[in-house]
This record gives C-alpha cells, sequence and structure tokens, in this order.
C-alpha cells in the first residue's frame, strides 16, 4: 500500500511538472497580454506531433525532440506575428472565437498531415527499463521526465525571479500601462514569451508522447486542466503556476488511483463502483471551485 | 454599448421568415428531400440554445463558458422522464427546464462571486464537473448516454414524425423569441443591460446586482434545458458529449458570429454555423479548416456579428 501511495505521488510529481511546463506559457500570455488562448492546448498537440515526426525521420528520441522544439518555436513565431499580435487589443471573446477556430483548424490540419491514427512515439532505449529507487521498481523514463521537470522549473525560476527580461516580465504582468510608460519594448516581450511558451508546449508534449498517445485532440483535455493550474495559481504568476501544477498533478493522479479503494472501505461496493471514478475525475475541479470561492483572484495574485 | 433596440424592419423580416418556415416541411417533402427536416429542426433547437447563451451573455454580460451543462442537463432531464415513465412534452419539458434551471441557480450562486475571466473559468469548471458525473453515472447509462424510446407526446400529438418534432421546436423558438423580446424591452431586460454596462453605477443606485444577474443566469439555463429536451428527441439520445467544454465553446462561437447582445444574435449565428458546416461537408472532407478560417475572418474583419446589420445599440 504504501508503495503504491509513493509510485502514484512519483507519477503525480512527473504529471504536475508537465503541466507546469504547459501551464507556465499559459499564465504569462494570459496574465501579461490579457489574451486567452484557447490554442495553447493545440501547440502542445502539434509540438508533440512534430517531436514524433522528427524522432521517426531521425531515428533519434533526443534530435527529434530538439527539432520538434524548435519547429513549435518557429511556429508560434509565426502565430504571434500574424494573429495574436491583433487579439491582444480585443475583448475576451473576440479571443475566444479566434483561438477556438485555431484549434479547428490545427486539429483538422494535424489529422490531415498525419492521419487519424495515433503516432507511435519510442522513449530512447537505454531508458526504456525501469529502475529500483528504495525497494521499488520505476520507470527510469518517467525519472528523466522529473529531472528534465525539475531543471526547466529552476531555469524558469532564475530567468523570471533573477533576470533583467524576467523583472520586464514580471513588470509587465503587473501593470503592462506602467512597463510601456518605462520604455521597456513590450511588443518584442511579448513576442519572446509567446514563442518561449510554444516551446515548453512542444517539449512537454515531446516529452509526454511515448507516455500516451499522440493524437488528435490530446490538447483539449489539458489545456483545460492548464487553465485549472493558472486559475488556482493566480494568473500572471510563474510560482503560482508551479504550485499550481504540482496540486492539480498529485491530487488527479492519487485520486484516481486511491479514491476508488478508499471508498470501497468506506462504502457499499455498488456505490463505490459508481462514485469512486466520478469523485476522482472531479476533484481538481471541486479543488478549484473551492480555492476560488475562498480566494477569488488564486493562491499568489500577481497584480496587487 | 448600450441598450438593444430593434430595427424597425425586423418585424416584417421575422414574420416573414416565419411563415416560410411554416411551409418548410411540405416543401420539403414535395421535392424529396425529407432528410433536411431533421436538420432545419437541428438548426432550430440550435438556434434556442445559442440564444439562452445570448440572454446571458449578450444582454447579462456574463462570459459563460459552462452553458452546454444546462443543455445537457435538459437533455438527460427529459430522457430520465421518458425511461420512468413521463412521455408527455407538456410535462417533461418543463421539469426539463425546472432541473436545468435549478442547476444553473446553483453554479450561478457560487460562480457569480468572481469576476472576470475567474467567472469564465469557475462556470467551465462545474461544465466539466457536470459532464465527468454524467460519464461515470452508469445507471444513466455512463458513457454511452441514456437514449430514448421513442419520441414523446405533445399532448394529444405524437412527435414521432419529423414535421411534427420541426413544428414543436418552432412552436418553442417562436415563443422564446417573443418573450426575450419582451423581456429585453422590459424593466428587467433594462436593468439587467445596465448591470452589463456600469455595475457599480447600478449597485449605487440601490438594484440588487446579483439577484438580477442570479436569476439571469438561471433562465438562460433553463431555456437551455428546453433546447436540449428538444435535441433529445430529435436524435433519440442524451449523450454526455452534449455537455463537453466544445459543445459550449461552440454555442459561443454561435452567439459571437451572430451578434452578442442582439435579440437575433444567437439565431442568425445557429443558422450561418450549421449552414456552413452542412454545405462544406460537401465541398471538401478538410472542412473544419475551412470553417475555422471563416472564423478568424469574422473575428478580424467583421467583430460586431452579423445581427449587427438588424439591430441598433444605441450609444
Amino acid at each position: 500500500m504504501i508503495q503504491l501511495v509513493l509510485e502514484q505521488a512519483l507519477n503525480g510529481l512527473q504529471f504536475g511538472l508537465m503541466l507546469f511546463l504547459l501551464a507556465a506559457g499559459l499564465t504569462l500570455v494570459f496574465g501579461i497580454m490579457d489574451c486567452i488562448n484557447l490554442a495553447h492546448g493545440s501547440l502542445y498537440m502539434v509540438g508533440a506531433y512534430f517531436v514524433a515526426a522528427a524522432a521517426q525521420a531521425a531515428d533519434s528520441f533526443w534530435i527529434g525532440l530538439g527539432a520538434g522544439v524548435a519547429g513549435a518555436a518557429v511556429l508560434g513565431l509565426l502565430l504571434e506575428l500574424s494573429l495574436f499580435r491583433q487579439l491582444y487589443k480585443r475583448d475576451h471573446l473576440s479571443q475566444v472565437l479566434a483561438t477556438f477556430a485555431l484549434i479547428l483548424i490545427a486539429n483538422e490540419a494535424v489529422r490531415w498531415i498525419w492521419g487519424p491514427a495515433a503516432l507511435m512515439l519510442n522513449p530512447p532505449e537505454a531508458l526504456s527499463g525501469p529502475v529500483e529507487i528504495g525497494g521499488f521498481f520505476y520507470p527510469a523514463y518517467r525519472l528523466v521526465i522529473i529531472a528534465f521537470g525539475l531543471a526547466v522549473a529552476g531555469l524558469l525560476y532564475l530567468l523570471v525571479a533573477k533576470s533583467r527580461v524576467g523583472m520586464w516580465v514580471r513588470a509587465g504582468a503587473s501593470n503592462r500601462e506602467m512597463t510601456e510608460a518605462l520604455g521597456i519594448n513590450v511588443q518584442g516581450l511579448f513576442t519572446a514569451v509567446f514563442v518561449f511558451g510554444a516551446a515548453l508546449c512542444a517539449l512537454a508534449g515531446g516529452l509526454l508522447g511515448p507516455l500516451l498517445a499522440v493524437q488528435v485532440g490530446m490538447g483539449e483535455s489539458v489545456l483545460i486542466l492548464a487553465f485549472v493550474v493558472i486559475i488556482i495559481g493566480g494568473i500572471g504568476s510563474i510560482r503560482g503556476a508551479l504550485v499550481g501544477s504540482l496540486i492539480v498533478g498529485t491530487v488527479d493522479t492519487l485520486g484516481r488511483a486511491l479514491l476508488p479503494t478508499l471508498l470501497r472501505a468506506l462504502l457499499p461496493a455498488d456505490a463505490a463502483a459508481t462514485l469512486g471514478p466520478a469523485l476522482a475525475s472531479i476533484l481538481i475541479y471541486l479543488l478549484m471551485a473551492g480555492i476560488l470561492f475562498f480566494k477569488p483572484q488564486g493562491l499568489f495574485p500577481a497584480r496587487a | 454599448m448600450a441598450f438593444y433596440r430593434p430595427a424597425t424592419y425586423q418585424k416584417p423580416v421575422v414574420l416573414a421568415l416565419l411563415l416560410a418556415l411554416l411551409a418548410l416541411p411540405p416543401a420539403l417533402t414535395a421535392f424529396g428531400q425529407e432528410f433536411y427536416i431533421g436538420f432545419a429542426t437541428r438548426v432550430l433547437i440550435f438556434a434556442l440554445a445559442a440564444s439562452s447563451l445570448n440572454l446571458v451573455l449578450g444582454f447579462g454580460g456574463m462570459f459563460s463558458l459552462g452553458h452546454a451543462a444546462f443543455f445537457g442537463a435538459g437533455a438527460y432531464a427529459a430522457a430520465i422522464c421518458m425511461s420512468s415513465g413521463i412521455a408527455d412534452a407538456l410535462l417533461a419539458f418543463p421539469l426539463a427546464m425546472a432541473a436545468a434551471g435549478l442547476l444553473a441557480l446553483v453554479v450561478g450562486a457560487i460562480s457569480l462571486r468572481t469576476r472576470g475571466v475567474y467567472f469564465i473559468m469557475i462556470t467551465l469548471a462545474f461544465a466539466q464537473m457536470a459532464y465527468y458525473l454524467f460519464v461515470s453515472a452508469r445507471s444513466w447509462g455512463g458513457d454511452d448516454g441514456l437514449p430514448l424510446a421513442s419520441r414523446m407526446m405533445l399532448g394529444g400529438f405524437s412527435l414521432t414524425s419529423d414535421s411534427a418534432l420541426f413544428y414543436a421546436t418552432l412552436g418553442c423558438l417562436a415563443l422564446v423569441m417573443v418573450f426575450f423580446g419582451r423581456l429585453a424591452d422590459a424593466r428587467f431586460g433594462r436593468v439587467i443591460q445596465a448591470i452589463r454596462e456600469n455595475e457599480t453605477r447600478m449597485e449605487a443606485l440601490g438594484y440588487p446586482v446579483f439577484r438580477y444577474r442570479l436569476i439571469c443566469f438561471a433562465l438562460g439555463g433553463a431555456l437551455a434545458g428546453l433546447a436540449g429536451a428538444l435535441l433529445a428527441n430529435l436524435t433519440g439520445l442524451a449523450s454526455p458529449n452534449l455537455l463537453q467544454w466544445t459543445q459550449s465553446g461552440t454555442l459561443l462561437v454561435m452567439v459571437i458570429i451572430g451578434g452578442v447582445g442582439y435579440l437575433y444574435g444567437g439565431v442568425v449565428g445557429a443558422v450561418i454555423l450549421l449552414m456552413l458546416e452542412e454545405s462544406l461537408v460537401g465541398v471538401t472532407e478538410h472542412w473544419h479548416i475551412a470553417l475555422g478560417l471563416l472564423l478568424l475572418g469574422v473575428v478580424l474583419f467583421a467583430p460586431k456579428g452579423v445581427a449587427a446589420l438588424f439591430g441598433k445599440r444605441h450609444d
């Protein structure tokens, strides 16, 4: 039982860190530019396809990952310059409509190019086996994902909290007009942040590719989770995104693994069988509604 | 932004369209195109659903991304009525509206405490909860949804034929639109639009802002429930897919294309979107791309929606 909890906690950490890669870009785009980007999940999907395709072509996971991330960054750059730049000034309704349209286009384009079947993405040979930690076996590849996630989180923290560019980003999130008035090139900053967010999406998509299926529609479910994360954490806050991701990742994973068992011990089998999965899937939404009820601005509001 | 005021030519246009719609089923039958009666019914149902969202979004100024929950709840309520022996729409439809309205009342009472994007996201969260609850409710069919044994009766008339259901739907839509038009012009409609324009001022004038908003939200939910009940009759199934967030997105897109805050915005948007889908499907397999590009075009070049041509909002 303890082993199960430990293993699931590690899975939760891994999932949470991947969510963080998605949420970090989303929270900055949302927080600084006040832009609702429903197509963020599509960047994740397209990024995963880029990585899978490049990995197949180069016959190497790591080359594929690098090429895919670079490709997604270029796509992000093109999108920002052609479309999003016009959307920042518009109201939320227009942003929702435009990015909803992007979802339609992205899903269909991917289906067109790569076909409706899911794409296979194999983890690197050396990492396909399990390793033993503290008395139980855990897939090496998942450990690598955790390491990657921690490294990126640390890097982002240094970038946002310690560097000059990070200071501009934080200033932009807390008061855009004032930042502009101080002579910061906010336009260029927006573009850089958007491209960076797109690259992080592809990184998450590529890393998760071997664990989940690379398929059309993979972006939609994860998009909602990323939104839950940034709402819990507070829009525009990187620290909030990290804390929110870890909370959502752990609660969701542990809930799905343990709640049915727990309920079976408390309730009659019939009721537990219905209630368990239902409760497990709505747990994070309950959590979010609860947090919003008590802290309507999220845990770490970026705007004072 | 200001109060909605219909254009002078709106009434004759709407009456003419209503007469044309009355003649639609016999005309389609005469040309051997009965299939399109079902399609026309679908368009009317989505027009009703989009209009109910337009009440919340356009008139109430509440950006809800969870409207599909009430739509789906109405469908499930109808299917549950059917399976427990209530086969008369005169009873089942009000029950579906009550169920969806009650759900909206609860969701609204919690969500309306938040503002701005947080409201968007919390309504989305509640819709996701409803979706997962229905997906995992095995006694209501779980993933597969809850089928209806047959279509309902409306008083003494059976809705089994496609034409009968079409006329019933048209009747519902017409009633709702008349009600909607009166409401927009009544005190309630003025207050709710004034709250959309300047919440603080209305609060200072002593209006119970929260209560007005909540009633508007619940009313929108109840009307969406009616649309859901009709759709369950049309397709013979209450499916959890109706509650998916992309469905909320589709309804939003309809309202935005049609014209947010214009009386017929929802109707116009539903007609345009579904007709576009139907005609694009015939042209290319990849019609989603064409539809997406068209939507982008609307955002960039016609930001006020198509119904802006049919009514004014006084400044």
